[in-house]
């Protein structure tokens, strides 16, 4: 295989021109995805390659560019739906949770509907309330849609690979801020499962369960506290449903520890079903000190530079949360 | 509301036109509309169904006159009050039976019941119980079409209510936008639940809509069967030569109220039983005793071939075992 580094945005791309290539079936639509590139240039020099009907600009009708996709997944297509900013997804929410998802249980396993939902996430560009969400627990609540959030380039283009192939609507998140991130990308298709953790840091001190654009932000944290001689490792779960409890599992029964990180408001967020998961598994008996969550604070995302970095997890708060968990009960 | 009439010269060629099969096939598919509903009723009130359920007595014509037009390969989506088109489409009465009874051996395995019953292989592409639920999701039934090059066409189906949702006016903006191979029916029986249509939009008729997406729009007598045929044909030729959607608008009424739970507070008897008189079926076995097409004893010997079929369904799905609750997990994601 040849590796090189590309960005994140680019791993995305990448993913869904392989796979376009490969599979006639596969389209992407969604708001100035053709001409613009997507508003965040995702798509940018697909227009060119795939044409106008396979890279589908549409009006501003985000209910109906997911009735679009159900419905030509309904049909066999394999739509790749995207939405400009995760929070329109609210637009859409009828077709996904209440067609998308259900009409293959609905009707009796006799339909299926692969597509995949693309949706940039999360807060640190300055978007404010509404252009700056994370709505994973709204939708891992829901049977039959799957909740991917890959972190790396590398996870991204294997995962988004993965999605597409797969029956079932996958709602795949894209953190903003990783979009420029880069990491070494082999230029072959490859696929990744979904149901597979990574651990990203090898540890013994204490674990951190992070996705997405915590996962960097973990890592960072974790050089910063191996200076001082704790040592954590990393575990990212990529996909959230289906989830591979065993590496988040393994880890915890290792390091005795574990803090939980995401962006999305803590309450009601997946860092309580994490922390169930863990609590109810056999890494319970291996704790140390009571399972830790570091998450968004229940606030909408603010504008304000200072008032935004404060309403979500930084690096700085992961390493004093982690310390003290560290600390605990010593 | 004013409701146009067949031209008297159309309503002659349609019968010369269509063959006898036809009409009888069409009032055959009304009758066992009729008699599904009426069985349906029998068995909730005598308790054997779990659930509600939303009957489309009096609204017979609107399902069998479009459904009509298609040909056997072409798709329909609909919705909640969706007896009708299920049976228009061809559904086995049993299979259809056994589903609203919740039966492992119905259409949807029992997972969907009355609001939710599709059956993929006929064409029949699933009921939605959201109102307009089902619009979204025809664009891209739709435009799979289109991009395969395919065609077949697709009748999507929705109430009047349903026009004053979101999802129709994105859905529509849409399919006319890109052309797609779609006809619009709204079955506007003129009341969302309580509420009638002169009470939830400042137009009289739904069809005016079409100005809007730059397609056409028509309200038809939609408890006249031919009338909803002739003009559901027309719009699938549109839809079928890329020409794009149409709106049909069939005027009609629901006998029955919205669902179990109606009391029908919101309409008089009065208005109830003016309705009745307008049965489109008592109308189409009129039309085709007057035409000589049919004698009365003919007419009679299809409603009745009709009603026992419905009595035999049931009487078979009642036996059928109940589905099993083992493994249910494993079926809510595809392999």
């Amino acid at each position: 295989m040849t590796t090189r580094e590309i960005t994140y945005l680019e791993a995305v791309r990448e993913a869904m021109s392989q796979e376009m290539r490969r599979d006639k079936e596969v389209f992407l639509i969604g708001e100035d995805v053709g001409t613009y590139g997507g508003a965040f240039g995702v798509s940018k020099g697909m227009l060119e390659e795939f044409g106008a009907e396979r890279v589908r600009d549409t009006p501003i009708s985000e209910a109906a560019i997911a009735g679009a996709a159900t419905g030509a997944a309904l049909m066999g297509m394999r739509p790749i739906m995207e939405i400009m900013f995760m929070d329109f997804l609210t637009i859409s929410m009828n077709q996904l949770v209440n067609a998308s998802a259900k009409m293959r249980f609905m009707f009796g396993g006799k339909c299926s509907i692969p597509m995949v939902i693309r949706a940039p996430s999360g807060s640190g560009t300055g978007a404010a309330a509404q252009h700056s969400q994370s709505l994973e627990a709204w939708f891992i609540n829901v049977p039959g849609i799957k909740v991917v959030a890959p972190s790396t380039p590398y996870d991204a283009k294997g995962m988004l690979i993965t999605a597409i192939r797969d029956n079932n609507p996958v709602l795949f998140m894209e953190h903003k801020l990783l979009y420029r991130q880069k990491g070494p990308v082999p230029e072959e298709s490859y696929s990744i499962p979904l149901q597979s953790a990574e651990v990203k840091r090898q540890g013994r001190d204490l674990t951190i369960v992070a996705y997405s654009i915590m996962v960097p932000r973990a890592l960072e944290a974790a050089e910063k506290l191996a200076a001082e001689g704790i040592e954590v490792e990393v575990v990212d779960p990529r996909s959230l449903k289906p989830l591979d409890t065993e590496t988040i599992v393994r880890s915890v029964a290792k390091t005795g520890r574990v803090l939980i990180a995401h962006e999305s408001p803590v309450t009601g967020g997946f860092g309580g079903e994490l922390a169930a998961v863990i609590a109810g598994s056999e890494a319970f008996d291996f704790l140390d000190a009571p399972i830790c969550r570091l998450a968004g604070k229940n606030v909408p995302i603010p504008y304000n530079r200072t008032l935004e970095r404060a309403a979500v997890p930084q690096v700085e708060d992961l390493v004093a949360a982690a310390r003290s968990l560290a600390q605990e009960g010593r | 509301m004013t409701v146009p009439m067949l031209a008297v010269e159309t309503r002659q060629r349609l019968l010369s036109e269509l063959p006898r099969e036809k009409l009888a096939w069409m009032l055959a598919r009304m009758c066992e509309i009729r008699y599904f509903e009426e069985k349906a009723e029998d068995l909730y009130v005598r308790g054997q169904v779990h659930g509600t359920m939303h009957l489309s007595i009096g609204m017979e014509a609107g399902s069998v006159g479009s459904i009509a037009t298609l040909r056997p390969e072409d798709l329909i989506i609909h919705h909640h009050r969706g007896h009708g088109h299920t049976i228009a489409k061809g559904a086995n009465l049993t299979t259809m039976m056994a589903e609203f009874l919740g039966k492992e051996a119905g259409y949807c395995r029992g997972r969907g019941g009355s609001m939710h019953i599709a059956d993929i292989a006929g064409g029949n592409l699933g009921a939605t119980g959201v109102v307009g639920g089902g619009i979204p999701t025809s664009v891209g039934i739709a435009l799979a079409l289109q991009m395969r090059r395919s065609d077949k066409i697709l009748l999507s189906y929705f109430g009047d209510g349903a026009s004053n949702e979101g999802e129709f006016h994105e859905s529509l903006n849409m399919a006319s936008t890109w052309k797609l191979p779609v006809v619009f029916i709204c079955d506007n029986n003129q009341y969302g639940m309580s509420m009638h249509v002169s009470k939830v939009m400042n137009i009289e008729h739904v069809s005016e809509r079409a100005a809007s997406y730059g397609i056409p729009g028509r309200t038809v007598d939609g408890n006249d069967v031919l009338a909803v045929y002739e003009a559901v044909l027309e719009a699938d030729e549109r839809a079928r030569s890329g020409q794009g959607p149409s709106l049909i608008d069939c005027l009609t009424y629901r006998w029955r109220g919205h669902s179990k739970s109606d009391r029908n507070l919101y309409r008089t008897h009065e208005e109830i039983d003016e309705w009745k008189t307008k049965c489109p079926i008592r109308r189409f076995k009129g039309v085709l005793t007057e035409a000589k097409i049919m004698t009365a004893d003919e007419t009679e010997a299809i409603d009745q071939a009709a009603k026992a079929a419905i009595d035999r369904a049931a009487e078979e799905a009642l036996t059928f075992p109940e589905p099993s609750p083992e493994n249910m997990e494993d079926e809510v994601y595809a392999l």
